[in-house]
């Protein structure tokens, strides 16, 4: 046991989630939350005007088909090679080092780093969704396998091989839920493919950018009611016999988008020339000058890019957070039958449904249009897209209780009963989100809140791709480092699966959002 | 259920040998054009106007010409470094960055109005700022946008042009808060809003904006217009001729320079386009080094 345990222990839930409020309200009080639009009421009122009446015509078959296909291949792709990672994930420290650093690493930056040596093809797109992906995957299954209750293997003949065992016994077992698992991710690769096209993929999201910049919110609402029925209608074409088509279909239609020109030749000047630090560039590696230079450009970019980036990558994420635990908390009786009842519920979760299918990266940049720039919008849609995730987890939690027959109902069930016996849910799914947030944080920057992001895209477009390697390596160490402390928290507080639980089974979020029980469908089962 | 799944797989299906087809269709063979261009305003515009000119490109060069709009001025940058494209409208800092970058490349032609270009600052009515000469101390503390990051007159030279007058100090020194739009339509659109107070803008996006109807003066007007200096231009990679024959470049730069119908030179808001070349935009290369944004 280490101290951060004993100490963490001592304090429980409540000290944590005082501790956390607390880091929380002291970022909001450095942060800059203000509304600077001077009327932010009537760009706010032609947006939701536009949302009411929306311009069908606008809708785009092909950017559809294009977002479907960069969403099948990017997952497929990422899913298969994590599933070969996973096999190898117990064994060695240097895999799960790899996947750690793939899916620290945004979807985005990873597009924008491609966009360096493919150009804007198609293998940038798919890509960029496969390589972080396949690291989320490789740690997924791995945890699959670990948790699996095989008694298949049990009954396995003596010297029977482990690849025999594993593909004979093992695998039947979990078959299931990769399917499920890998279904929940199709749905975060749509969006992080929408996503893509705000820096010119050719998804659904080039056209919303278009429509948005353009202020033709009717149009706008057209193209994000097409992905939502994308997105809604994924247990209806994404079933396990669809899958050939599925991937043959999207290799076809990939456009050939902008050729990339000769990729190997790009890949040379990026890795020899680009990404190499300045001072060393074509410099005699041997001597002392070099290095002391680089050193002092490393220094620079610590100081004046990094240290304020992090900062407000961290403040925001902070807030964020704080916000989204406050959300879920207050949302997720809409999602509760004892709640919210037969009639509300439904109503419930198709809200937020559909606040989970919108990308917080739009909803930021659709805010930022009306509320001015600030940490404010980002805040809002980082705790409005997870707080929706949340609160959607928490309600069916809530389901899953046992009460007394004369169980109270309203405030003093929320209160006495059904938050206490939640809390430690709450807690490790707040704990699991607080990474991805970290990162979606540290995303924004690119819409202009000067979290690292900003520096990423301001090193980009001086072309000097040292600098955002640099940047972008900054970012998965935080990421990281916030990664491992909500483990270790997780696992002082007792709420990670597998220790000994003391507020009810959970399992991890991405595992119960996978579990084939219920659902992440929308046909109300 | 069931029934709609076999539709849509049905249709997955017939799109997966349909559409290559389709879209394989406007490749024909033989080596194609392919050109970008800085996105500095409304798209739609940028669709239309550079359709035109991918049309009219091909007419005269008897060889296929493609227009492939990006989303960012670096990513019209990279896609000319990497060699995705052959041929880039680009503004002037962007164009110093790729022909650095680029060895061989060209500035071949630009517009009449490009020789001498200037930028506009625009202010909300609700300033109460009125039109001066020079940049007036008013305008300090006030909330203000840029367009890109490295856009010629929607950030570079402004931002020398403040720095002059404000003693040296940054702007973020100077204004309570600097934000960069993306281009320039939307940093009309900003302005206008109120979402910032002041903003810089090219004066062709400004008044092809104010003809499309989309800038309103009641709630927004110019009050300062910069000195002179060198923008947009037609840059060419050095290697097309070892690609589409010798000669090749020189073509493209007289087709360009050819160009009289209203029709291609009005949605660019330029008269005509005149020939140009490496040194004219030694000017705007000194400022982008003095800002830091080229080595």
């Amino acid at each position: 046991m280490t101290g951060l345990d004993r100490a963490v222990r001592r304090i429980g839930f409540t000290g944590v989630s005082l501790a956390i409020l607390a880091l929380g309200i002291a970022a909001a009080a450095v942060g800059d939350f203000a509304v600077t639009a001077s009327h932010p009421g009537p760009e706010l009122l032609r947006m939701l005007h536009g949302l009411l009446t929306p311009d069908l015509r606008a809708v785009n078959l092909w950017a559809l088909v294009d977002t479907l296909a960069f969403a099948v291949l990017g997952v497929g792709l990422g899913c298969a090679s994590g599933f070969v990672l996973a096999l190898g994930f117990p064994h060695l420290a240097a895999i799960r080092a790899l996947c750690a650093g793939l899916r620290s690493v945004h979807e985005l930056f990873w597009a924008l780093l491609l966009m360096q040596v493919l150009g804007l093809g198609p293998a940038t797109g798919v890509l960029a969704i496969a390589l972080p992906y396949a690291g989320i995957f490789a740690k997924v299954f791995a945890e699959m396998i670990e948790e699996a209750d095989r008694p298949a293997l049990r009954v396995l003949p003596p010297g029977t091989g482990a690849v025999s065992a594993f593909f004979y016994a093992g695998l039947p077992d979990l078959i299931d839920q990769f399917g499920h698992y890998t279904l929940y991710r199709l749905e975060c690769g749509l969006r992080s493919t929408l996503v893509l096209g705000f820096i010119g993929l050719p998804t659904v999201g080039f056209e919303l950018d278009a429509a948005f910049k353009a202020g033709a919110f009717p149009q706008a609402a057209a193209l994000l009611f097409s992905f939502y029925a994308l997105v809604a209608s994924r247990h209806v074409w994404a079933r396990p016999w669809t899958v050939p088509f599925l991937v043959v279909g999207a290799a076809l239609v990939l456009p050939a988008g902008l050729p990339g020109g000769d990729a190997w030749q790009n890949l040379v000047r990026f890795a020899t020339r680009d990404v190499v630090p300045a001072p060393l560039r074509g410099a005699d590696l041997l001597s002392g000058a070099p290095w002391a230079a680089a050193f002092g450009w490393l220094g620079d970019i610590l100081r004046h890019q990094v240290l304020p980036g992090a900062l407000a990558t961290l403040v925001l994420s902070q807030v964020a957070l704080c916000t989204m635990a406050a959300l879920a908390l207050a949302l997720f009786p809409l999602v509760s039958r004892r709640f919210a009842g037969p009639v509300g519920r439904p109503l419930g979760r198709a809200l937020l449904v559909v606040v989970r299918s919108t990308p917080d990266y739009l909803l930021a940049y659709v805010l930022l249009q009306a509320l001015g720039p600030s940490m404010l919008p980002a805040v809002i849609a980082l705790a409005l897209h997870n707080g929706a995730v949340l609160a959607y987890l928490l309600g069916r939690q809530a389901d899953a209780l046992a009460y007394r027959a004369d169980a109270p109902r309203g405030a003093n069930l929320y209160f006495y009963e059904t938050l206490p016996r939640l809390y430690g849910q709450f807690l490790a799914y707040a704990l699991y989100r607080w990474d991805v947030i970290l990162r979606e944080s540290a995303i924004f920057g690119i819409l202009g809140v000067a979290t690292l992001g900003f520096y990423v895209d301001g090193a980009i477009a001086e072309l000097r791709l040292d600098v955002a390697a640099v940047l972008v390596l900054a970012t998965a160490a935080l990421s990281l480092g916030v990664d491992a402390l909500s483990r270790a928290l997780r696992r002082a507080l007792r709420v990670e699966p597998g220790a000994r639980r003391r507020g009810g089974a959970t399992s991890p979020p991405h595992l119960e959002l996978a579990s084939g029980r219920q659902g992440m469908t929308y046909d109300g089962t | 259920m069931r029934t709609v799944a076999a539709v849509l797989l049905a249709g997955t299906m017939l799109a997966g040998v349909a559409l290559p087809g389709a879209r394989a269709a406007d490749a024909a063979p033989g080596p194609t054009l392919v050109f970008t261009a800085i996105p500095d305003g409304d798209e739609t515009r940028l669709v239309e106007r550079f359709g035109k000119v991918a049309a009219y490109l091909q007419a005269r060069l008897g060889v296929p010409v493609r227009y492939v709009p990006v989303k960012s001025y670096p990513a019209a940058v990279t896609s000319f470094v990497n060699g995705g494209v052959q041929l880039a409208w680009f503004g002037g800092v962007t164009g110093v960055q790729a022909r650095a970058k680029v060895p061989g490349s060209r500035a071949i032609a630009q517009g009449a109005e490009d020789t001498a270009f200037r930028s506009l600052m625009i202010a909300n009515r609700g300033t109460g700022l009125e039109p001066a000469p020079d940049l007036q101390p008013a305008i300090a503390g006030r909330t203000f946008t840029f367009g890109a990051r490295t856009s010629t007159s929607g950030r570079v030279m402004p931002e020398y042009e403040l720095r002059k007058a404000f003693g040296g100090r940054a702007p973020e020194q100077v204004f309570a808060r600097v934000g960069f739009s993306g281009d320039h339509s939307r940093t009309i659109q900003l302005v206008q809003s109120g979402a910032y107070d002041l903003g810089v803008v090219d004066p062709s996006v400004w008044d092809l904006d104010r003809k499309a109807g989309r800038v309103d003066p009641s709630k927004v007007s110019v009050i300062w217009r910069s000195p002179p200096f060198p923008d947009y231009q037609w840059t060419m990679r050095g290697d097309v001729d070892a690609t589409f024959g010798p000669g090749f470049t020189r073509k493209v730069a007289d087709t360009l320079v050819g160009i009289d119908d209203p029709a291609i030179l009005a949605p660019f808001g330029r008269s005509r386009f005149v020939p140009a070349d490496n040194a004219e935009y030694a000017p705007v290369e000194v400022v982008a080094k003095a800002a830091g944004l080229l080595d």
